[in-house]
């Protein structure tokens, strides 16, 4: 269990936000941190955080186990996730996914020999407006086919990480991890990081285009009918 | 049957006229997410205003604007704040934003395009049930929502919004956010809260409540993220503006999301009421060679509908009339080129693999349907298939523990209800096998 100085450190950070005597809350941080280090729960990462706990190891890994993102086996620096899930399914979603599975020559859940890629299907990701939608260690590649999604891991084989449609500029699944365990987003990039895609503004720029807005209001007028009571 | 929707190239004034963006208005404005922008665009000074107020008024203004929850079950929001007791025990407000109903994606973009309405709401919704922490529950992959909501406490908190002595008000607040780890039942309000204490994500009993005995036992208000986000606006708005918006029996707006065969899938933010012919249109009509062959109103959870139903008014009591339910307003449209089997088949799936396990009638009727789907798929289903599915609902409804059993059945009833030949076709082998029987293992 030897675990550095600064992951120690964070998970002390992770304690402080939830409630005295309720640090129990912290365990689904806990869990990410640990991958943040090993790459997946590792019976290590399982003892770490009963330890910091003070709960029993079989406590930690009922919950690690009842969670699809806390991975069971090393995974790759990328996580590439295809959703199958009904919209995506009907739009070509396990296409793409037997593609992906063709190319990388792995199974769900399962990393290539290099150790850098791990492919699994994913169920459905709130992406349905962007169907068929993969991720990379979460971010969204959006409307994607055979051929895109087999252009998107080569180039993550060749050492390139393109940017998505939606999200941050890629960062690994262990630095991924990190802002899981509910830490903030260091990178300026990382923030600024595409949210408005096509789909996202369809209704707003319909609107914006016709010139139709909701009816205006006075945003002074008086909540209540009545005067307002004085506020405490 | 099927129906051809046109799709005039631009959707005819009334139409048009149907949207109406509250919600999804600052999602036009790049930057919105940070707070200099956010302010420029209105942004806190609903809370300036709410802070005027004493608590008790804020709750009676909620329930006076008829503002109803976003979270699938339209639950009156006042009624819900007042029903958290004020008897100086700890108290929480938890938002969920675990959006993971297939169908529904109007929850993340309006967190990462628009976060600080989110944190603007907690502290307004906070203030009026005297919570001092606020828990923000995102779903682990919403990773760019995440990113995004903490930066706006960051920003709210260095602004004086958060806090101690929050715009000199004496209120404090503290909101965290909190990423979960992949599991759609997390969702579920009480299995949430376990969750958000570190355990097994598995549905409560109730009662007791939430409202009483939520988060750490302590009197708990749960809302969804959406509700949450439209409560600044009603402030600013007043209650007859957002009853205005909305319909008789349910105020404001909705936000469509359109999924499927139509040419601009998308969000759509319209009063409440729009029919799925109107939302089509909006979305510029059904994708070239597709016709209309079905669609939910509301997530994989709510009955599917048949085409028949095109001009029914999406709102609460129309769509529950019509035999299904509103849920979420996630509209998946599927054409004559989609099968409803594949489909239930890929939703159970679904359902199977989220099943927390706790009650048998869930846990292994959902794993029963996938088994007689695959047959029936595989083209070795038989016609007493059909009869097992239905009594495999029949245990399920309303003898599960938790809403997602019942949740569960609904795609298999509606689509035996409407498209039983579908079925029919698999098996009497009108129709190719999906897949290979010796491939699966159907049996
Ligand atoms: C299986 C299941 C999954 C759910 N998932 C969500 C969800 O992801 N987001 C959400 O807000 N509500 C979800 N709900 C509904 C919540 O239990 C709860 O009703 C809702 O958060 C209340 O918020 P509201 O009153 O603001 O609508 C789910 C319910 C069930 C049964
Ligand atoms: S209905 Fe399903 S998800 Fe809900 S408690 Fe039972 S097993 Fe768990
Ligand atoms: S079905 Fe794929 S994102 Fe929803």
């Amino acid at each position: 269990m030897n675990y550095p100085e600064k992951i120690r450190e964070q998970a002390e950070a992770i304690l402080v936000r939830y409630p005295e005597g309720r640090e129990r809350s912290a365990l689904l941080p806990l869990l990410h941190l640990v991958q943040s280090h090993d790459g997946y729960v590792s019976e290590d990462g399982i003892a770490f955080c009963a330890d910091v706990l003070d709960i029993t190891k079989a406590q930690v890994q009922a919950v690690s186990t009842f969670y699809t993102m806390y991975k069971r086996e090393p995974a790759g620096d990328w996580l590439v996730s295809v959703c199958t899930n009904t919209l995506c399914h009907a739009k070509g979603g396990q296409k793409v996914f037997d593609a992906l599975s063709d190319e990388l020559d792995v199974g769900h859940n399962e990393t290539t020999v290099d150790g850098k890629i791990t492919l699994e299907h994913a169920e459905c990701l709130a992406a349905c407006d962007y169907a068929p939608v993969v991720t990379v260690n979460y971010e969204f590649y959006d409307d994607m086919d055979e051929d895109k999604s087999i252009e998107l891991v080569r180039e993550l084989k060749e050492g390139r990480r393109p940017i998505p449609s939606r999200g941050a500029p890629l960062c690994t699944l262990r630095e991924i991890s990190v802002q899981l365990a509910g830490f903030e987003e260091e990178r300026t990039a990382g923030l600024e990081g595409n949210a408005q895609g096509d789909a996202t503004l369809a209704g707003a720029r319909l609107a914006a285009e016709a010139g139709i807005a909701a009816p205006a209001y006075d945003p002074n007028a008086p909540l209540l009918a009545k005067e307002p009571e004085e506020a405490k | 049957m099927s129906v051809t929707v046109p799709g005039p190239r631009r959707p005819r004034e009334a139409v048009l006229d149907k949207l109406k963006p509250v919600v999804t208005k600052r999602w036009l404005s790049p930057g919105a997410w940070r707070l200099d922008v956010y302010e420029q665009l209105d942004g806190y000074k609903a809370l300036r205003k709410a802070l005027k107020h004493s608590e008790a008024d804020l709750i009676a203004f909620m329930k006076d604007s008829g503002h109803r929850g976003r979270g699938g079950a339209g639950f009156p929001v006042g009624m819900k704040w007042q029903f958290v007791p004020d008897d100086g025990q700890d108290h929480y407000l938890v938002v969920n934003a675990d959006e993971g109903e297939p169908g529904t994606c109007k929850d993340l973009p309006l967190m990462m395009n628009d976060p600080h309405a989110v944190i603007e709401g907690i502290i307004i919704a906070s203030y009026a049930i005297k919570a001092s922490r606020a828990f923000v529950y995102v779903r682990g992959e919403a990773i760019h929502a995440a990113r995004r909501l903490r930066n706006a406490v960051r920003e709210a908190k260095e602004a004086g919004y958060l806090g101690k002595d929050i715009l000199g008000s004496g209120f404090d607040l503290d909101v965290v956010i909190h990423s979960g780890a992949g599991a759609y039942i997390c969702g579920e309000e009480t299995a949430l809260l376990d969750s958000l204490e570190g355990k097994r994500g598995q549905p409560r009993l109730r009662p007791p409540f939430p409202a009483t005995h939520g988060l750490y036992n302590k009197p708990t208000c749960i809302n969804n993220v959406g509700t949450i986000a439209a409560v600044p606006h009603i402030v600013l708005g007043g209650a007859q503006w957002w009853k205005d918006l909305g319909t008789e029996t349910a105020a404001g707006t909705m936000i469509y999301s359109l999924s499927g065969r139509v040419k601009r899938p998308g969000q759509y933010e319209c009063v409440m009421g729009t029919t799925l012919r109107e939302l089509i249109e909006l979305a510029g009509g059904m994708t070239e060679g597709h016709e209309l062959k079905f669609f939910t109103p509301g997530g994989s959870s709510t009955p599917m509908l048949s085409a028949d139903s095109i001009d029914v008014p999406l709102d609460f009591d129309s769509v529950s009339k019509a035999g299904s339910i509103l849920g979420t307003t996630a509209v998946m449209i599927f054409s004559d080129q989609d099968c409803p089997v594949v489909s239930c088949w890929r939703w159970i799936k679904f359902y199977a693999h989220e099943s927390c396990g706790k009650c048998t009638p869930c846990r292994e009727g959902n794993y029963w349907m996938v088994r007689v789907y695959e047959r029936i798929l595989s083209g070795r289903g038989e016609l007493s298939d059909l009869k097992l599915l239905e009594s495999a609902c029949k245990n399920l409804l309303g003898r599960s523990f938790c809403g997602l059993g019942d949740g569960a059945t609904s795609c298999v009833t509606s689509s035996l209800k409407f498209f039983r030949q579908d079925y029919l076709d698999y098996i009497e082998g009108n129709k190719q096998p999906l897949f290979d029987a010796e491939k699966i293992g159907a049996h």
